[in-house]
């Protein structure tokens, strides 16, 4: 980045699912603008744009945020993964998956969010994160199960007007059942 | 939205100087509620000094067992470490209480304290409010004010402090320590926020341009048993209309020591001191729970229409304070 004096412009680089991307941008510009109107990065989707709904849900450094409150002048040095980078080729995400086979949506627009969203969730709570829904948050006591409840809290802050809520939670246990498979099988495989 | 220049600042003087500066700049931190607040128009830098690249991203227990921690650790961090979860549980409780996984990677501790009112009129540009424009009015006291303060008000803003962090913090005696031009200082958490009077635009006792650099948390033992409890109008990711942080120390059936403050009644996290008094010394029943509340709750003054706070309090207080006596019981 290389500000003027008294600027209100950036020319910036954005590291995007792997990508360098170079660009100038008006300060005002939030990341979600800077991916979906500069980029062509359009999975990621513009809801409510006041950090409420969760459809802009993206992950910096393998952390979900969301990006309309996100300026993307202050996204560089990040590694930025977007929808359009969570499968590997066309090879879904489990969690991708998990929500095409139980119709984890009705018209899909929340879907990039709350899939980015989901795969973080089972990250934090693999790492032993506990949430508002965790009874005992002393380090010392047993990690909290991916029950139905834990999910619904943990994905709270991302919203379905079509409801599509109990297939969601649903998608959620199964990727984070595939999730813990894979990493079970890799740790065999470490030990064999 | 306004235009406005960004810069980063790499070290503490540096940010400070960076901000003194310019006219009009502020600390970015996480930005969740500055960029919005950007958005519509209620906030008009003229530029940004991100801040979270600062060193200050560390929770780090101080010689005398208490912790310290930097002003740009994530929410999410701070409530997912150790020696929070460990020492201080009612600070993780109250953490994770508030606004969404994705906004509380986002969101810093420093800038949790200093969070504006969620307020509908303080947010309208398009409408009168004393805090953001002052002199103005305050269309909440005879308009939409179910959710507004019951302690500590004034005719002027009956607007509330939305933290359910500070509530905790504020339970367990935090410190805030700033850095300024002129050099460091501290002011205990209990004393940043000032009183609303005729006044209600001012909000802190920090001194302009002062970037809040650490929040310390002297050793408190009994914050081991602390719990905190929020109420909100759905089952998660909502302000609270009314949470509790609470801690009690007992031997023998008696409280030797107990710490409570209250949030989303006032301007500022409260803490109950009144209640404190009452409990202190005093047998852990339900009388004495139901004393200490209406104790605190004495100078309570609700509006038409939120009157059913004060009973809430009431309850939250009694049955939060039950719930730490029996798990002390045990």
């Amino acid at each position: 980045m290389a500000p003027t004096p008294s600027s209100t412009t950036s020319t910036l680089t954005l590291d995007i699912n792997g990508e360098k991307h170079h660009l100038s941008v008006d300060h005002r510009t939030t990341l979600l603008d800077a991916l979906r109107e500069r980029l062509g990065l359009t999975g990621t989707k513009k809801g409510c744009d006041q950090g409420q709904c969760g459809a802009c849900t993206v992950l910096l450094d393998r952390r979900r945020v969301v990006s309309c409150l996100h300026l993307a002048v202050a996204a560089e040095g990040c590694e930025i993964t977007t929808i359009e980078g969570i499968a590997d080729g066309d090879d879904l995400h489990p969690v991708q998956q998990a929500f095409l086979d139980l119709d984890g949506y009705q018209c899909g627009y929340c879907t990039p969010g709350q899939v980015c969203s989901a795969i973080a969730v089972i990250e934090e709570h693999a790492a032993g994160w506990p949430s508002a829904a965790t009874e005992d948050v002393r380090p010392e006591s047993v990690p909290p199960p991916l029950t139905p409840d834990e999910i619904r809290e943990r994905m709270s802050g991302n919203l379905c007007r079509c409801g599509a809520y109990v297939s969601i939670v649903q998608a959620v246990a199964r990727g984070a059942r595939a999730h813990e498979e894979a990493r079970t099988a890799t740790a065999e495989e470490a030990a064999a | 939205m306004k235009e406005f220049d960004y810069r980063r600042a790499q070290d503490v003087t540096g940010a400070v100087a960076l901000l003194a500066a310019a006219a009009d700049a502020r600390f970015l931190g996480g930005g969740t509620n500055l960029v919005d607040l950007m958005k519509s128009g209620v906030e008009r830098p003229d530029l940004l000094v991100d801040v979270r690249e600062l060193p200050l991203d560390r929770v780090e227990s101080t010689a005398d067992g208490g912790l310290r921690i930097g002003a740009t650790v994530t929410n999410s961090d701070l409530a997912a470490h150790p020696d929070v979860r460990r020492r201080y549980p009612a600070l993780t409780q109250a953490v994770l209480a508030g606004a969404s996984g994705q906004l509380r990677n986002m969101a810093t501790v420093g800038g949790n304290l200093l969070q504006r009112t969620r307020c509908g009129y303080f947010t309208d540009v398009s409408g009168p409010c004393n805090k953001r424009v002052p002199g103005s009015g305050c269309p909440a006291v005879a308009g939409e004010h179910h959710n507004h303060a019951v302690l500590g008000a004034s005719g002027h803003c009956v607007a509330v402090h939305p933290s359910d962090m500070g509530v905790a913090l504020t339970a367990f005696d935090a410190q805030v320590r700033y850095e300024t031009l002129d050099g460091p200082g501290e002011v205990p958490l209990t004393d940043l926020y000032l009183p609303v009077g005729d006044t209600p635009h001012r909000e802190t006792a920090l001194p302009p341009g002062a970037l809040i650099t650490h929040i310390t948390l002297p050793p408190a033992p009994l914050a081991a048993h602390s719990r905190y409890r929020k109420v909100r109008e759905r089952a998660s990711y909502a302000f609270a209309i009314g949470s509790v942080a609470a801690a009690l120390d007992m031997k023998d059936g008696q409280v030797r020591e107990a710490r409570l403050a209250l949030g989303a009644v006032a301007s500022r996290p409260w803490r109950a001191r009144a209640a404190e008094t009452v409990l202190t010394g005093a047998p852990a029943t339900g009388e004495t729970f139901a004393a200490a509340a209406d104790a605190e709750l004495a100078a309570a003054a609700p509006l038409p229409d939120n009157g059913y706070k004060v009973t809430l309090m009431r309850n939250l207080m009694v049955s939060v304070l039950t719930e730490l006596a029996e798990g002390d019981a045990r």
